[in-house]
């Protein structure tokens, strides 16, 4: 029987930990290996890494940050952020990732999630995507940092993308995302119901409850930044009310 | 204390498994020749990726033979998810290729209804003759399997919709199907005591 795996997540730019609301007005939040040593100490299960402006950038995520936090680290850590290609995954696991997110270019370019998870394996292979509701029942996949909206239906591509061989799912609610409303269930239900591959849950989490909430709702494990990057709770304190709440956890 | 070899076959991860020997103050070498299989000291085996993949790599670089001589002789051997399953006769992930044969097990998928990859913590059991496994939460990310520990081997033992080895060993040889250098603590004591039990019998 698996653990509820509570991941934070560090959205870096420029080599800062940072954190906005839906994407935008981005705020400092201190130093990456700072603060991940921080979070591993404290108890969380990995840790995700998002190079939030890669994408705009044209450029593949900052290498050095994560040769320094895999130096530290002894969790399994995922890197995302501008990732095009087999090369670009290459060069990020080399530095010392344990899984790759792709996002942007796997909704321009599917066949990038079949030839990742034949180089390094599905365990490898973590397709990120951000889910705006348009209507009751129903979310597009929005791609660049958020910013773009395209006709792809988020259910419908969370299961290509599981069929094209990602072994996870990063499934962050736009809407949610920075509010601290609590995750958007409805579509980790939806979500769930369509794919047998873990589903982390990403967008909205303020309280251990949300992410009770999260994991009944059918996630596997539950991404969180401004609770923890604003010190309002440490891994330790929500895995143990998580417990309490019937999870089990590692503590 | 002395270095570690580790084995490349090109396809496995290795990064996270040199930092956390680096951690614990040991020097990682690269190798890939069967010379180099046969003249490490202690030898570790990572592995992510598809069965026959692996296997395929390792004929290629010639491997196969003195690395099925060194764990059926009990040298220090340390084998790493996949690099476990190398251990066995082969896997349902690739059928029809031969895995090492050190060990008469083969390699099986999860029940059809469970979400895999397996993909995070577990509690691991040992079993109270293993002298290196210990029981604790370990880090799994794994779609194929080993049903039961087999005659000669002691080892540990978890759950995921039905039983599989969590970690096989015999002296100096130890195989994991988590992976140590992700699992925190309880990961890094672990490859402690095998640099320990591999010195002792070098």
């Amino acid at each position: 029987m698996l653990t509820a795996r509570v991941i934070p997540c560090l959205d870096v730019r420029g080599g800062r930990v940072v954190k906005g609301t839906q994407f935008q007005n981005l705020r400092d939040a201190g130093d990456p290996v700072a603060r991940a040593r921080l979070y591993a100490e404290q108890g969380a299960d990995e840790l995700v890494v998002l190079d939030v402006s890669a994408t705009l950038e044209e450029r593949t995520a900052a290498l050095d940050v994560v040769r320094q936090l895999r130096s530290v680290l002894r969790i399994p850590l995922t890197v995302g952020g501008g990732v095009r290609s087999v090369n670009d995954a290459q060069a990020l696991l080399a530095a010392g990732a344990d899984k790759v997110a792709v996002n942007s270019a796997a909704v321009a370019r599917p066949e990038l999630l079949n030839e990742l998870a034949a180089r390094f394996g599905r365990q490898c292979t973590i397709a990120a995507v951000d889910a705006r509701r348009i209507r009751h029942g129903a979310w597009a996949v929005r791609v660049r940092g958020g910013r773009v909206e395209t006709s792809r239906c988020v259910v419908d591509w969370l299961e290509e993308a599981a069929g094209r061989g990602a072994g996870e799912l990063l499934l962050t609610s736009w809407d949610q995302d920075g509010t601290r409303s609590g995750y958007d269930l409805e579509l980790l239900r939806a979500a769930a119901r369509r794919v047998r591959v873990p589903i982390i849950a990403s967008g909205g989490a303020n309280t251990p409850a949300h992410m009770t909430q999260a994991f009944q709702a059918g996630a596997h494990a539950v991404l969180a930044a401004s609770i923890f990057h604003d010190d309002e709770m440490t891994c330790a304190q929500v895995k143990t009310a998580l417990r309490e709440q019937g999870m089990e956890v590692r503590i | 204390m002395s270095g570690v070899s580790l084995l490349e076959t090109g396809l496995a991860n290795s990064a996270s498994v040199i930092a956390a020997f680096t951690r614990l103050g040991v020097p990682v070498e690269r190798i890939s020749s069967a010379c180099a299989v046969r003249d490490a000291r202690r030898l570790v085996v990572p592995g992510v990726g598809a069965f026959g993949a692996a296997i395929d790599a390792l004929q290629t670089q010639g491997v196969m033979a003195p690395l099925a001589e060194r764990i059926n002789a009990g040298r220090p051997t340390l084998g790493i998810c996949l690099g476990l399953q190398l251990f066995g006769r082969g896997s349902d992930e690739s059928p029809g290729r031969q895995g090492l044969g050190c060990v008469a097990l083969q390699a099986v998928g999860f029940n059809d209804s469970l979400v895999t990859p397996q993909m995070g913590w577990n509690r691991v059991v040992a079993s109270p003759e293993a002298e290196l496994l210990a029981s604790g939460y370990a880090y799994f990310a794994n779609s194929y399997r080993f049903e039961q520990i087999p005659e000669g081997w002691s080892g540990a033992m978890s759950d995921y919709g039905g039983a599989l080895v969590a970690g096989l060993e015999r002296g100096a040889v130890l195989g994991c199907q988590f992976h140590p250098e992700l699992s925190g603590e309880y990961g890094e004591a672990l490859l402690a005591r095998w640099l320990q039990r591999a010195e002792a019998s070098c």
